[in-house]
């Protein structure tokens, strides 16, 4: 038997989280450094897999494969492609700036509190450990019901962290504040709640339909896969819709997807900063990359079929998310509305069905995840600066905190796609990708493009530029451990964007793949056509 | 002896036991109703052994002896907590659970 | 040699991003890092044009590619340089005026505490326009494209404090996102059409293609070019760029960014030239843009918004030549050259002379000023000439040549070009004269600032009068040398393509026609501002001048067009999000509440009630059980 790489990148955290959540009380300092030593480990797990990984290999590799829950066909299934190796790369790399950029967030008001088994500190990094090792596991399971069992366990730990840990100060005082908490976190576990009891109803679905037609149930992808290549699974047309509707809702609604988003604006508003990136950065990620592996993978039919009503909800996420993004006035949730426009880019790219577009939208999943890992934390760092998210209590910050502005301004360049910075490859590959094969979908898409400078623009006007404000003035720039946060992510955002190649390299053999499951290929050049 | 006419016991016995249950307000009495309930259960499951030959029903009416017996520790050890906080083993004054 | 490309645009890179990044450390040498970096570019531009000199003209241009940038199923796209004739003359242009623009800025700057910020975006500039003409394919040239963009908006913002700056800063930038827009789907179309987005496999390929998909890529280019450019509909930005300061007017907004349309435009030649429709709409695009532009500038009192007027005008010119096809595309480049020398003179100057009124920019408060600043007088003076088209002087063998060449194209449509093109030429007069005589000649109009300053006007400092000579050096004489034994022509021709123009006059009488109508431009300006004072206040004029201050209520029109909807819509929009979409589930939320609200009721607490439901529901159970057996 090989060395389980993947269960040791998933279960490091796993047990990060335990020992963080076991430091004693007045060991708050111990326990954010082994947080950050276990998601700095975890890192260097996932750099393994992603060096070890082979392009030109086989379609799923690293696999480890245990029986599980044997009645029932379930597996202990694990393998990653290329769309999978990068995403965990980029859950593994986020994680430790997450901690890091959330080192204070967490620690207790008064010092001296009288009840000595008070930790919140140690609960809040280990939730955000625990996250990581759920979604690191679900971008590995390649069983449904591994997948199933930790894309709704994330939930807890998510749910934990939203309505636990909110910005310190707040406009309409504290009370106020742990209200709308405590809505935003509800709201975000409903909605997930509900998407996942439909998938579970799919999920269960598919195992009827694997034990009617191959004997025995199962719910491995591979096997499913194979038996449908040799012509033993052929699922009715109906039968293959509906369970396509219920995976697809749930991700949806994790992604989210217009009219299904109105959770995230609440929840990225009221969490703090840090956890804001790891709901938007990582958590939503694994809906967007589960309808690349299981959507399209499972139900290839289905996918061609629903691709109109799609490519529409796309089209409307990505124009209404950027126009309300326009019409914010609290700077983390203008932030939570450009993100529901990128997922638009994204799903729009993922359903266009060309190599360019799915590619694409694979990048743009990592590429939005450090950009907006860039913006929103800055965001926090000037928040926690002044104590409001208010867009109209800035003004002037740029003279007073010139490097804080200026990383703010390459967040923001990065957000709206500007050229040279990673998040324009991927926007161009989506919008190429629609294009070829959807030109009107690709036109109106690019709307985008105008409503992005749009929003990032003004933002920055208002919050940077301009008379300095009474409240703002004697502002501290960003500190030591807020630079180191943020330099390497913009490093990241200029590299990626200049030299992709590493990254397009890994994801191109699992996109072809993909594209071959559906039975697509891309539309060939209109010269070469004719010829 | 026809062995139906234990089932109409059980029956029989079931019913004043429910009564009791649904009548009396006295914790300890109701307790006592609930013993009967089960015991009720108990000599049906016995009969039905018999009926049918096989020792199931038999099997399980000593599952419920246990559970019962479980039941008579943590029943009569909240009766007695109440009874110490309100000073009435009534079951309508401990009311409390309700929102 | 084709190493050599990649340094081009890497020296001004590595400047930025040394001096972006080093801190207070580099204050007091920022400067000059910036500046010896410019100039090596220049350098290794002239390196490059003597290298090219010395070949022959079909194998002049040079290839280099540096590495695969994106790959993508059959999507690639290389970072890779072409640099041939037309490159060629662009990265001369651009690091030639750009390093003496750097030299001027050392002076002009001195005061300002971000100075070396100010070099480090300035340096990015250089980076990014150079990559834009140096780029082999589309999408480099793109990056280049929005590079420049983001330069220009950091420059036109640099005084972030003033909220006039801010704003003007952020309308250039997302008015040129909207030319943006077309370029992306420009190259899109190109790929889908042609399945690559290099320049020689698809101007190459033209031919294959049907014309529709090339009018839509044409179409598509010019809106790019529009917003890059400042042609009309996307030419509102311009004017309010002039709140950045003057060296960024100089450079970016007179002598390169804006030029970058035309380049667009005459680089993609072979498409506009298979494509009528689009030709026709950039040769309107180009004379509505001509005389737009030359109105604003004779209403304007700020200096710099009348010289951004004449601006826009200008490159009005060099659009519609580049529209004319094979017979316009060399002067379109010729014009953008001296266009390049005089305008970037006229803007030093300019900024010369608010250096020394304490940066104030009303014409009608400066007057009399030849006295004081005598160098920069002379050289803003033949920079004056040059626009005006005075005989020898540059802007006459450029521009009478695209007037000629608008008459050649013949028909109808050659005169309307023809007439608008001389119109221009007369307006140009009008309004530079015009800026002439309120500036440097009559009484003075001085007040003192709002601060009770009382301006000593007085020469610049030598970094900045040198920048100047040298530029009005060009304007002088680089039309004459350029059209020396048809030297440009020569020069570009193998790139671009060229055919002999042939106005149906003849080239003479349009000649003659240019001079008249100039010199009643001239002899108008003189009668309104020379003769008679110049009042410190503007009075209040006919509806026409007022429309023109107002820059022909461009920004009235876009204001009431779109930015009045757009915020409508979105108030709209997040009313409807926070109500109907947010308010559907919070309404369904509610209505499970209420509904478990009554529910709860029959939850009294009384254990016996409990105890009554129980076998109320045992016995329902039963009874259903034994009735579905009964059933079966």
């Amino acid at each position: 038997m090989s060395f389980p790489l993947l269960t040791l990148t998933a279960g490091l955290p796993a047990l990060g989280a335990i020992a963080t959540a076991a430091v004693p009380a007045a060991r708050r300092g111990a326990a954010k450094w082994l947080a950050l030593v276990v998601s700095l480990a975890t890192l260097v797990l996932a750099a393994i897999a992603f060096v070890r990984f082979d392009p030109g290999g086989a379609r799923y590799q690293l696999t480890e494969s245990h029986a599980w829950i044997a009645d029932f066909g379930v597996r202990y299934e694990l393998g990653v492609d290329g769309i999978a190796v990068a995403l965990i790369g980029l859950t593994a790399l986020l994680v430790p700036f997450v901690i890091a950029a959330g080192w204070h967030d967490a620690d207790p008001l008064e010092e001296k509190n009288p009840n000595r088994r008070w930790r919140p500190t140690q609960g809040f990094f280990a939730l955000i450990l625990l996250v990581e090792a759920m979604v690191i596991i679900s971008f590995e399971a390649t069983d449904v019901f591994l997948f199933y069992i930790f894309f709704e366990a994330m939930l807890i730990p998510m749910y934990f962290l939203i309505g636990g840990f909110g910005d310190r100060a707040h406009e309409h005082g504290e009370e106020e504040a742990a209200r709308q908490r405590s809505y935003a976190a509800v709201k975000f576990l409903l909605y997930n709640l509900a998407g996942g009891l439909i998938m579970l109803a799919a999920v269960i679905g598919l195992y009827a339909v694997t034990a009617d037609q191959l004997g025995q149930g199962t719910f491995s992808l591979q096997e499913i896969l194979q038996a449908r290549a040799a012509g033993e699974l052929d699922m009715s047309t109906t039968a293959e819709r509906a369970l396509f509707l219920g995976f697809f809702f749930a991700f949806a609604v994790k992604a989210p997807l217009f009219p299904l988003h109105t959770w995230l604006p609440n929840a990225m508003g009221e969490a703090t900063a840090p956890v804001a990136v790891l709901i938007t950065a990582v958590v939503d990620k694994v809906g967007t990359f589960a309808m690349l592996r299981f959507c399209l993978q499972l139900f290839p039919e289905a996918s061609k079929w629903a691709t109109p009503a799609i490519l529409v909800l796309a089209l409307i996420s990505i124009v209404y998310g950027a126009l309300l993004a326009v019409g914010q006035r609290d700077i983390k949730r203008l932030i939570a509305y450009a993100s529901i426009s990128h997922f638009g880019f994204i799903i729009l790219g993922i359903f266009a069905m060309t190599s360019q577009g799915q590619g694409g939208a694979t990048l743009y999943m990592v590429n939005h995840g450090i950009s907006t890992a860039a913006l929103m934390l800055v965001a926090g760092f000037l928040i926690s600066r002044r104590g409001s998210r208010l867009i109209a209590s800035y003004g002037g910050v740029q003279k007073v905190a010139p490097v804080l502005a200026g990383t703010f301004l390459i967040g923001g360049l990065a957000t709206l796609s500007l050229p040279g910075l990673a998040p324009f490859v991927s926007e161009f590959l989506v919008l190429v990708g629609t294009f070829s094969r959807y030109p009107a979908v690709g036109i109106i898409a690019t709307t985008g493009i105008v409503l992005a400078a749009l929003y990032v623009l003004v933002l920055y006007q208002r919050t940077m530029t301009g008379p300095v404000k009474a409240e703002v003035q004697g502002m501290p720039d960003l500190k030591v451990r807020e630079l180191a946060v943020v330099a390497p992510l913009i490093a990241l955002l200029i590299v990626l964007g200049v030299y992709p190649k590493p990254l397009t390299d890994v994801v191109n053999p699992a996109v072809q793949q993909t594209l071959s499951d559906v039975h697509k290929t891309d539309p060939k050049p209109a010269l070469e056509a004719s010829k | 002896m026809n062995p139906v006419n234990y089932l109409y016991l059980s029956a029989l016995l079931f019913t004043i036991g429910a009564a009791g249950v649904l009548i009396r307000r006295n914790a300890i009495i109701v307790f006592m109703c609930v013993e009967l309930m089960l015991n009720a259960a108990n000599l049906a499951f016995v009969t039905f052994s018999r009926m049918h030959g096989n020792l199931d029903g038999q099997i399980i009416a000593f599952f419920t002896m246990v559970v019962a017996a479980a039941e008579v520790v943590v029943g009569l050890a909240i009766i007695v907590t109440i009874f110490r906080s309100r000073h009435s083993a009534s079951v309508d004054d401990a009311s409390l659970m309700k929102l | 040699m084709d190493y050599l490309i990649g340094w081009l645009v890497l020296l001004p890179l590595l400047g930025a991003g040394v001096l972006l990044t080093g801190g207070r450390r580099l204050d007091r040498t920022g400067h000059w890092i910036g500046t010896v970096l410019a100039g090596s570019s220049f350098v290794v531009a002239a390196v490059l044009f003597f290298d090219m000199l010395g070949r022959s003209g079909e194998d002049r241009a040079l290839h280099s590619t540096a590495f695969t940038w994106i790959s993508v199923g059959s999507f690639k796209a290389d970072v890779a340089f072409q640099l041939d004739q037309l490159s060629m003359t662009f990265a001369l242009l651009i690091t030639g005026v750009g390093t003496l623009i750097h030299i001027y800025s050392i002076g002009y700057m001195e005061h300002d505490e971000r100075r070396r910020r100010f070099f480090g975006y300035l340096n990015l500039f250089l980076a990014a326009m150079l990559l834009l003409v140096l780029a082999d394919n589309y999408l480099l040239l793109y990056v280049g494209w929005e590079g420049v963009g983001l330069a220009s908006y950091l420059l036109i913002g640099f005084w972030q404090h003033k909220p006039s700056a801010a704003t003007a800063a952020k309308k250039a930038f997302i008015v040129n996102r909207v030319g943006d827009v077309g370029l992306s789907i420009a190259i899109m179309l190109m790929f889908t059409t042609f399945g690559t987005f290099t320049f020689g496999p698809v101007l190459g390929a033209v031919d294959g293609a049907g014309e529709g998909v090339l009018t839509g890529i044409g179409l598509m280019l010019l809106l790019a070019a529009c917003g890059k450019s400042a042609q009309v509909p996307l030419q509102s930005w311009l004017g309010d760029a002039m709140e950045g300061p003057t060296p960024v007017s100089a450079l970016i907004h007179a002598a390169t960014m804006v030029t970058a349309g035309v380049y667009l435009i005459t680089r993609s030649g072979a498409i506009f030239d298979a494509a009528p429709t689009a030709q026709v709409a950039v040769v309107t695009v180009g004379a509505v843009t001509l005389l737009f532009g030359a109105i604003v500038g004779c209403a304007k009192d700020d200096i710099k918004k009348a010289l951004a007027g004449s601006t826009m005008s200008q490159i009005g010119y060099m659009v519609m030549a580049a529209g004319l096809g094979p017979i316009g595309y060399v002067f379109a480049i010729m014009h953008l050259v001296t266009h390049g020398f005089f305008k970037a003179g006229l803007f030093l100057g300019a900024g010369s002379v608010m250096h020394g009124m304490n940066d104030e920019v009303d014409m009608r408060k400066y007057g009399a000023l030849r006295k004081y600043m005598p160098v920069t007088f002379v050289t803003f003076g033949l920079g004056y000439l040059a626009i005006i088209g005075f005989p020898g002087l540059s802007g006459f063998f450029s521009k009478d040549k695209i007037i000629e060449a608008a008459f050649a194209k013949g028909g109808t449509e050659g005169w309307i070009l023809g007439g608008a093109a001389l119109l221009g030429a007369g307006i140009t007069a009008f309004y530079m004269t015009r800026v002439m005589l309120m500036t440097f000649f009559g009484e003075k109009r001085w007040e003192p600032d709002a601060e009770g300053h009382e301006p000593h006007p007085h020469e610049s400092p030598k970094s900045m009068t040198i920048p100047m000579v040298v530029l009005a050096f060009g304007s002088v004489f680089a039309g004459f040398l350029f059209s020396w034994n048809e030297a440009f022509v020569k020069w570009l021709e193998p790139v671009t393509s060229f055919e002999e123009a042939h106005p149906p006059m003849g080239a003479a009488a349009v000649t003659g026609a240019t001079m008249v109508v100039m010199l009643l431009g001239v002899g108008l300006a003189w009668a309104m501002y020379g003769r008679r004072p110049v009042p410190s206040v503007a009075p209040r004029a006919s509806w026409l001048t007022r429309a023109a201050r107002r820059d022909l209520l461009q920004d009235d029109f876009n204001h009431v067009a779109l930015v009045l909807p757009g915020e409508y819509l979105t108030r709209g929009l997040v009313y409807v999000d926070h109500k109907g979409v947010d308010g559907v589930v919070n309404g369904t939320a509610a209505a499970v509440g209420g509904l478990s609200g009554r529910m709860r009721r029959l939850q009294n607490g009384y254990v016996r009630s409990y105890a009554v439901s129980m076998l109320a529901g045992t016995a329902v159970l039963v009874a259903a059980t034994l009735l579905m057996r009964g059933v079966a």
